[in-house]
């Protein structure tokens, strides 16, 4: 049989193959959650950064502070964010209250506008409702239906 | 922070593009090392010398990582990089032990019933293909909302056939949830499993607004109307059935539990955690009063020891096992797992337990928890509310799973026959287990995936610039 040494060694070098592997995974959840690298939407074309650099300081991301869909983050780019039930929308809201393609969030030198597309419920900007384009400041909510969004940088 | 596309360069260069194949690739390679590395240690252990079949082995079951990989590659490119990895260690230790086991029963001697371990290694090939079929059929996770109630159909036809089948073809050990024919037997309550709660995820997506927003108040309880209770006590109803015509009370619990946790998940409302809570508890009560294979349970469960020459054996020997594992084990092929009945299936955590001590055991609960946390961030991060249900549904069904296995193994709550998935041995359970994990990473795809420009909306009428249209 074998030498009691090997064992001992084939044993515990297991366990410790084992709880590398974890963490060789765990740095991998870590990377997700504070490299900012992944598991995020990256709507981000190259030109972003270039735009951030001259706009200053503009808002980075769309969050979904209530409704269903809380907790969702997107990421802004120079690129519009549709937002209604209709599947290619970015935001895809699965609410009565929202129209298939309901408002539209667009950048414009760095400031964000939001324009309602004739939906039937109404876009609310804070109280107000959203009849022509509306410029957005970070932590104002926007609400649709039951799902209320806003920016932050 | 720097996202994707800070440095426009690197991106353009795809150094930074954010699909992380590359890190569950050299992940996978340490889950089949890790893998090979405890079969080689099985055999030195055992036996002295390594056995002739582990070249086979190794060749295949690395074969089989690099064609899952290659396929998510390919056609789920954005993909959780930690599901596949997870998923292969605990597979991999599954086989190990499932090998150590028949080793051990080949050494005893007596009614040795063969090797199992290339039967499982064959089974998980089979889960395979359908890993792959599912990611080759499903290209959107969103068109399976469509065939909810075809599947909600299906998974109750599964459900049911068991219970209709005669008692010689549908019985193994008192429970009637098995179609064997030949020398195969397959659980169709696995598959099932799956088919409801992708009908769960689209029914309650459709539904969620009237469950939750008509409601009254009661002791700060937002109660559901009487009407609205239909659904509950209709899934309660069904899994009653299947304690009575199928006597299983896992399929049971299993079904219920990830019902009420997709209903709150849907309508985030703790009510009907309650409501849940007190049907489990009146079902439970009925079930100890009416059936005497529940009663066997729960009476072993509140003290194996007075019955450990009949119904409590089981329980006792495991016991004994992962006292005797301690905290670091016995080594790989230095215990004597084979001393629990049935190791291979019901009682494989308490193998693993005994070889592998605490810090085995924990590093697979662990290894689990991973899976379950990647699947639950994948229903964050999903943009659609179907697959945001349908991932917190198949995630919470693999936890859940656990959970009721390892507190039975552990003696926390009564025995109930789940299989731990992806390490026990048992081809239905493996099977339909990867194809939970190929929808759960179908949907991680569709999370992670940069979103494509969006089409300009159709310009409307009344924006349309006015032309002067000339004959």
């Amino acid at each position: 049989m074998t030498a009691e040494i090997v064992l001992q060694a084939f044993r515990f070098g297991f366990l410790l193959l084992l709880w590398l592997f974890i963490f060789a995974a765990f740095r991998v959840v870590r990377a997700d959650l504070f490299g900012g690298r992944a598991g995020r939407v990256a709507s981000v074309p190259p030109r972003a950064a270039a735009a951030r650099k001259r706009g200053g300081r503009g808002p980075r991301h769309l969050v979904v502070t209530a409704g269903p869909l809380s907790g969702t983050r997107i990421t802004l780019g120079e690129q519009a964010i549709l937002i209604g039930r209709a599947d290619d929308s970015t935001l895809v809201l699965t609410d009565d209250f929202a129209s298939s393609r309901h408002a539209r969030l667009t950048n414009r030198g760095g400031q964000w506008y939001v324009e309602d597309l004739g939906s039937t419920n109404g876009t609310y900007l804070d109280q107000q409702r959203v009849q022509g384009p509306l410029l957005v400041a970070p932590g104002q909510p926007i609400r649709i239906g039951q799902t209320v969004l806003e920016l932050r940088s | 922070m720097s996202g994707p596309g800070t440095d426009p360069r690197a991106s353009a260069a795809g150094t930074s593009t954010p699909t992380r194949r590359n890190t569950e690739l050299a992940l996978l390679g340490f889950a089949v090392v890790l893998t090979i590395t405890a079969q080689c240690i099985v055999d030195i252990t055992v036996t002295g010398s390594l056995s002739p079949e582990i070249a086979t082995f190794s060749l295949w079951y690395t074969a089989l990582w690099v064609v899952a990989h290659l396929v998510v590659r390919r056609w789920a490119a954005y993909a959780d990089p930690l599901l596949l990895p997870c998923v292969a260690v605990l597979v991999g230790l599954g086989l190990t032990m499932i090998h150590r086991l028949d080793i051990a029963a080949s050494q005893v001697g007596g009614e040795s019933t063969g090797e199992d371990a290339p039967v499982q290694l064959l089974w998980a090939t089979i889960g395979l293909a359908l890993f792959v079929a599912v990611l080759l059929i499903v290209r959107d996770h969103r068109m399976l909302a469509r065939l909810a109630y075809t599947l909600a159909l299906l998974g109750l036809v599964l459900l049911a056939i068991p219970a209709a089948l005669p008692s010689s073809i549908s019985e193994v050990n008192g429970a009637k949830l098995w179609i064997r024919v030949g020398g195969f037997s397959i659980q169709p309550g696995e598959f099932a499993k799956i088919c409801l709660i992708v009908f769960f995820a689209a029914y309650l997506v459709e539904k969620r607004d009237v469950l939750a927003l008509a409601s009254r108040r009661v002791l700060r309880l937002e109660l559901p109307r009487g009407r609205d209770l239909g659904p509950v006590l209709a899934a309660w109803v069904v899994s009653i059935l299947v304690l009575v015509f199928e006597r299983d009370l896992g399929s049971s619990l299993l079904l219920f539990g990830i019902f009420v946790v997709m209903l709150y998940v849907a309508t985030e409302r703790a009510s009907w955690l309650v409501i849940g809570l007190l049907l489990f508890a009146g079902g439970a009560f009925l079930a100890y009063q009416l059936f005497g294979h529940v009663r066997v349970r729960v009476d072993t469960w509140l003290d194996p020891f007075a019955y450990a020459d009949e119904g409590g054996y089981q329980i006792v020997q495991s016991l004994f096992g992962l006292g005797t594992g301690g905290l670091f084990g016995a080594g790989l092929g230095g215990g004597r797992p084979d001393q629990v009945p049935v190791a291979k299936s019901d009682f494989i955590a308490a193998a693993i337990g005994e070889e592998l001590g605490l810090f085995g055991l924990v590093a697979v609960i662990v290894l689990y928890l991973i899976l379950v946390e990647r699947g639950l961030r994948t229903s964050l991060i999903v943009r659609d509310g179907f697959g945001k249900l349908l991932a917190a549904g198949l995630s919470f069904a693999v936890a859940w799973q656990v959970f009721v296995v390892l507190g039975g193994v552990t003696g926390l709550l009564p025995l109930t026959g789940l299989t731990t998935p992806f390490l026990a041995y048992g081809g239905s359970s493996l099977v339909a287990n990867f194809g939970l994990v190929a929808l759960l990473v179908r949907i991680s795809d569709a999370a992670r995936r940069p979103s494509a420009p969006p089409p300009a909306p159709p310009p409307k009428l009344v924006d349309a610039p006015t032309e002067v249209v000339r004959p």
